[in-house]
């Protein structure tokens, strides 16, 4: 390996300068002349039949430029996995005869001044027949739900199954060979990534042909992709210049603003910022989804799990966008960090008649580490054992295979349990305090190194 | 006495990258007339620093100071594609992609020092300050700066190179679940302590002691930021954050930071963390990573000292001090029942 | 929309601008004198990002008519930065690396600015006070808190070994 010389070092950051200056330039801080606003028209129920959309009075408001509906949208599908082959093509940019959650874009108004896109925007009529909503998981799956799914179900379908599926071993018999069965429901909540600044993008079209779009996207080339097949405009009619973001947390993998963007200024030829409000970043932006979880272990009455069955439900809310993957993540990480020699995982994707939930810091991972750490404390609990003890027992080690069948790699859980025991002046007992991530090797850590 | 402390623990991996469609950032390095390093990228800094930290990794994987590496990113015309900043892959992934692409312009720029030292490339060294010597030999030597003059106005050549950061796509076997989800695993042990007000329900997050297992840190400045921040979002996540509160009445959903519960400055607690550094198998120069995962394991640390404190589970989040009162009360109500149902068989009541 | 002609004195400068009825002063500061560093983060009053001092006082200046600001002296993020380098407050923020997106980064400096104005020495406790109206979703606010500590120790002549 090379020398490091500057990794490993706290050099200063690139741009704390700018930052602590305010010369840092965020999307909107760029201006353009004749730039137009867009604001969205949003639907303001649950689930409801779109009967008729009216721009009309809209129009009379003073700066407005153009109205958008999904008449205008050429290719209007904005499922943003289906660039890795993920469909089905299930939500639309712009709603066509159905929304399904509150905040749902139905139109979208340009005008000069965001001011007056949001005064528009408030006359446009929009005649609407309630439909019932769902907005639990359990709930939705029931038979009398309303369906929110053009294929007849209210849940992603996983190559032929209505789950992401994990099997190893057999869990039947890892209960039958327990001492103790522990079982418990987890219940997380749907949460905002709330970046200070809020998601925006300004298309500009240029002399040339081409759009540049300014955005704040975590994901360039992703939501270039994806708004070139919504605007139908060829790929390389497109530049995307951003890079710098203010903040994400996964609120801004979401492709969002750009495509609407860019529609509004390939019809109009000006450019176009759509910034949401913080209002719409709280209220429609997609969140972390909210997640329950099924555990049941089976443990023996020294504390090792010898079985886990889990059956956990992601509230996507009305649409994919990134939570058909955040399960399969999920069910990789419903495990946690431990050893478990027979398992039985069954992750839905379920959807409700609320705002479409995606990616956040920990994606599928956090809820499951909520759920399982909430285990190993009712396990030790409930055996009289101790806690740190019964993790210790039960950590998996290199070479260990989990139940998504991949062989453990870079394992040190115990490593950093042996450095918070004694940072919190914790005795461990020797077996504990000698025991290493690395089986194969001598318990000396620092020599892998 | 109506407050209770009690101290929770929470042990956990956190997955680096993904596998979905495969997961690629490429990196592209070239060098001015004068002998500086511009790398570009598309790949994004959402605050992390990943600027800073692509860098600090170029500089190394050259042999020259990092304040000669100009790194450009965020430009779809110009940089490279790269799948995004997300799934704690921004360093693992694109600086990977850096330090392919250096190998590559490191080559050509030895090639060219070699040439001007009349030596083998294989014999010169790059000092990391500047300068490349022959081995063995340390008053034969030549700046960067010249070498990269001679590459462009005598040598004729482009110090350059190419450079990807990988993960093949790897399917999901839909009847057992097989996957190869992730690059490398993070781990980290969490202690918190708490203070619960059993009257008002009120909880207090006191101490976060916390140790990461992140592989080769690149900036420990940056590393600091992301636990510190991450604790904050995490006692957030634990305590205080929802979008909705009070469905199925969906008109009461939060639309601004007034109506958005989360902590403020006096609500964070006393962090004291550690970091170990032992290095992946895949992540440039043993990098792990750590955006994501520092705002998980303070969850359930912090829900199990609730239990520790008070002797109920709760097993939902926000514990906001409703759900504190209403277990509370529960456990009262459960604890004051006659010990056998009466919806039982059998007649051994007391 | 009808605009009127106002007066403004920003950064020690008098200007004259048209500004709508009930313009916010951040409106006008953004995107008539162009001072970006004012930022946008909410338009509520709620983030604090907008922050901007008024005769000294840190105000959100997107609840802040412009024309009430009118006979006041504004002073933006613009207006503490040196010609030729970064004032104490700005120079802690970036070596103690005080931020990490720096979107609420200006609001939290103006913020400290005002503070350490009226109150040389403050404790944790004051600083954290201070800074509770201005959100920043990143850093957990250690940082930011340690930063307007150390500015503090170095404006009063007590040095500062950095980061």
């Amino acid at each position: 390996m090379k020398e490091l010389r500057s990794v490993g070092t706290s050099v200063r950051r690139r741009d704390g300068d700018g930052h602590v200056t305010g010369q840092t330039e965020f999307v909107d801080d760029r201006s353009f002349p004749d730039l137009k606003h867009l604001h969205v028209v949003r639907s303001p129920v649950p689930h409801a039949e779109i009967e008729a959309v009216d721009t009309s009075q809209a129009e009379a408001v003073s700066g407005f430029v153009t109205a958008l509906t999904h008449e205008d949208v050429p290719n209007n599908i904005y499922t943003i996995l289906r660039l890795i082959d993920i469909g089905p093509n299930e939500e639309p940019l712009l709603a066509e005869e159905r929304v399904r959650y509150q905040g749902e874009p139905i139109a979208a108004i340009v005008a000069d001044t965001k001011r007056a896109a949001m005064e528009a925007a408030s006359k446009v009529e929009v005649d609407l027949t309630e439909l019932p909503a769902v907005f639990d998981v359990e709930e939705a799956l029931e038979p009398d739900a309303p369906t929110l799914k053009e294929w007849g179900t209210n849940y992603f379908e996983y190559e032929g199954h209505e789950c992401r599926r994990v099997r190893y071993g057999d869990v039947e018999k890892g209960f039958k060979e327990a001492d103790h069965i522990i079982e418990e429901r987890y219940q997380t909540s749907p949460i905002e990534q709330a970046p200070t600044e809020t998601t925006a993008a300004i298309a500009k079209p240029e002399s040339n042909g081409r759009f540049t779009v300014y955005t704040n996207t975590q994901a360039l080339y992703f939501s270039l992709d994806n708004t070139a097949m919504i605007v139908d405009v060829p790929f390389s009619k497109l530049q995307f210049v951003g890079g710098t973001v203010g903040g994400g947390f996964g609120g801004k993998v979401d492709v969002i603003v750009e495509p609407l963007a860019t529609l509004a200024a390939k019809k109009t030829g000006y450019p176009v910022q759509y910034k949401f409000t913080r209002e719409e970043e709280m209220q429609v932006s997609s969140p972390r989804g909210a997640w329950r979880m099924y555990y049941k272990d089976g443990v023996t009455d020294d504390g090792e799990i010898v079985a886990r069955q889990v059956t956990s439900y992601a509230d996507a809310g009305a649409y994919n966008r990134h939570t058909p993957y955040a399960v399969t993540k999920h069910a990789a990480n419903v495990g946690g960090p431990y050893d478990i020699p027979n398992a039985k995982f069954d992750c839905y994707c379920v959807y409700t008649t609320k705002q479409p939930s995606s990616a956040m810091r920990g994606f599928g991972v956090t809820p499951a580490s909520f759920a399982v750490e909430g285990q190993m404390d009712k396990i030790a609990d409930e055996l009289g054992l101790d806690r740190w003890e019964v993790r210790f027992k039960n950590a998996y080690q290199n070479g260990d295979v989990t139940p998504h069948r991949k062989e453990v790699e870079d394992a040190t859980l115990i490593e950093t349990m042996q450095s918070a025991a004694e940072m919190v002046g914790r005795d461990l007992p020797p077996e504990y305090a000698t025991m290493s991530s690395f089986k194969e090797q001598d318990n000396e850590g620092d020599s892998r190194v | 006495m109506s407050k209770r402390r009690g101290t929770g623990l929470a042990t956990v991996n956190y997955p680096t990258g993904m596998n979905l469609g495969g997961d690629p950032t490429q990196a592209l390095i070239h060098s001015t007339t004068t002998g500086n390093f511009v790398v570009t990228l598309s790949s994004t800094d959402l605050g992390q620093g990943l600027k800073t930290a692509m860098a600090q990794i170029a500089a190394d994987a050259m042999g020259v100071p990092v304040d000669n590496i100009i790194v450009d990113t965020g430009d779809t015309d110009t940089g490279p594609h790269c799948m995004g900043t997300f799934a704690s892959r921004g360093t693992h992934r694109a600086g990977n992609a850096v330090i392919d692409a250096a190998d590559e312009a490191r080559d050509v720029l030895m090639e060219v020092a070699a040439e001007e030292l009349e030596a083998a490339p294989s014999d010169l060294e790059p000092d990391g300050d500047g300068n490349i010597h022959v081995l063995g030999a340390p008053d034969r030597s030549i700046s960067v700066m010249d070498a990269a003059m001679a590459a462009h106005f005598e040598q004729g050549r482009t110090i350059s190179g190419r450079g990807i950061g990988f993960k093949p796509k790897s399917d999901v076997d839909p009847e057992t679940g097989e996957m190869d989800p992730d690059s490398t695993e993070a781990h980290a042990t969490v202690v918190t302590e708490v203070e619960v007000d059993t009257e008002t329900g009120e909880v207090d997050v006191l101490t976060v002691k916390a140790v990461y297992e992140i592989g080769q840190m690149v900036n420990p400045a940056l590393v600091d930021g992301q636990i510190i921040g991450g604790a904050w979002m995490g006692m957030a996540h634990a305590l205080y954050e929802t979008t909705d509160p009070y469905y199925p009445d969906i008109d009461h959903k939060p639309g601004s930071f007034g109506e958005y519960s989360l902590p403020g400055p006096s609500e964070v607690p006393d962090i004291e963390y550690e970091v170990l550094e032992i290095p992946s198998q895949t992540g440039p120069y043993g990098v792990k990573g750590i955006g994501e995962m520092s705002a998980t394991p303070p969850i359930p640390a912090i829900v199990n000292a609730i239990k520790d404190a008070i002797g109920v589970q709760i097993t939902e989040i926000p514990v906001t001090p409703e759900v504190v009162l209403r277990a509370l009360e529960d456990e009262k109500e459960s604890s004051e029942e006659p010990p056998v149902a009466e919806n039982r068989d059998g007649g051994d009541e007391p | 929309m009808s605009g009127k002609i106002v007066e403004l004195t920003v950064n020690g400068r008098t200007v004259e601008e048209i500004v709508d009825p009930m313009e916010p002063l951040q409106s006008v500061l953004r995107n008539k004198l162009g001072n970006m560093a004012t930022k946008t983060g909410c338009k509520q009053g709620g983030c604090g990002s907008c922050t901007v001092l008024v005769d000294g006082e840190p105000i959100v200046s997107c609840l802040l008519p412009a024309e009430a600001a009118v006979g006041t002296e504004i002073t933006t993020l613009e207006g503490i930065t040196p010609d030729d380098g970064l004032a104490p407050v700005q120079e802690a923020f970036r070596d103690h690396f005080a931020m990490q997106c720096g979107y609420c980064t200006p609001g939290m400096i103006m913020t400290a600015e005002a503070l350490l104005e009226r109150n040389p020495d403050p404790s944790r406790a004051e600083i954290e006070d201070a800074i509770s109206g201005n959100v920043c979703r990143c850093t957990g606010y250690d940082p930011i808190v340690d930063a307007i500590e150390a500015a503090s120790e170095s404006m009063n002549g007590q040095g500062d070994d950095g980061a």
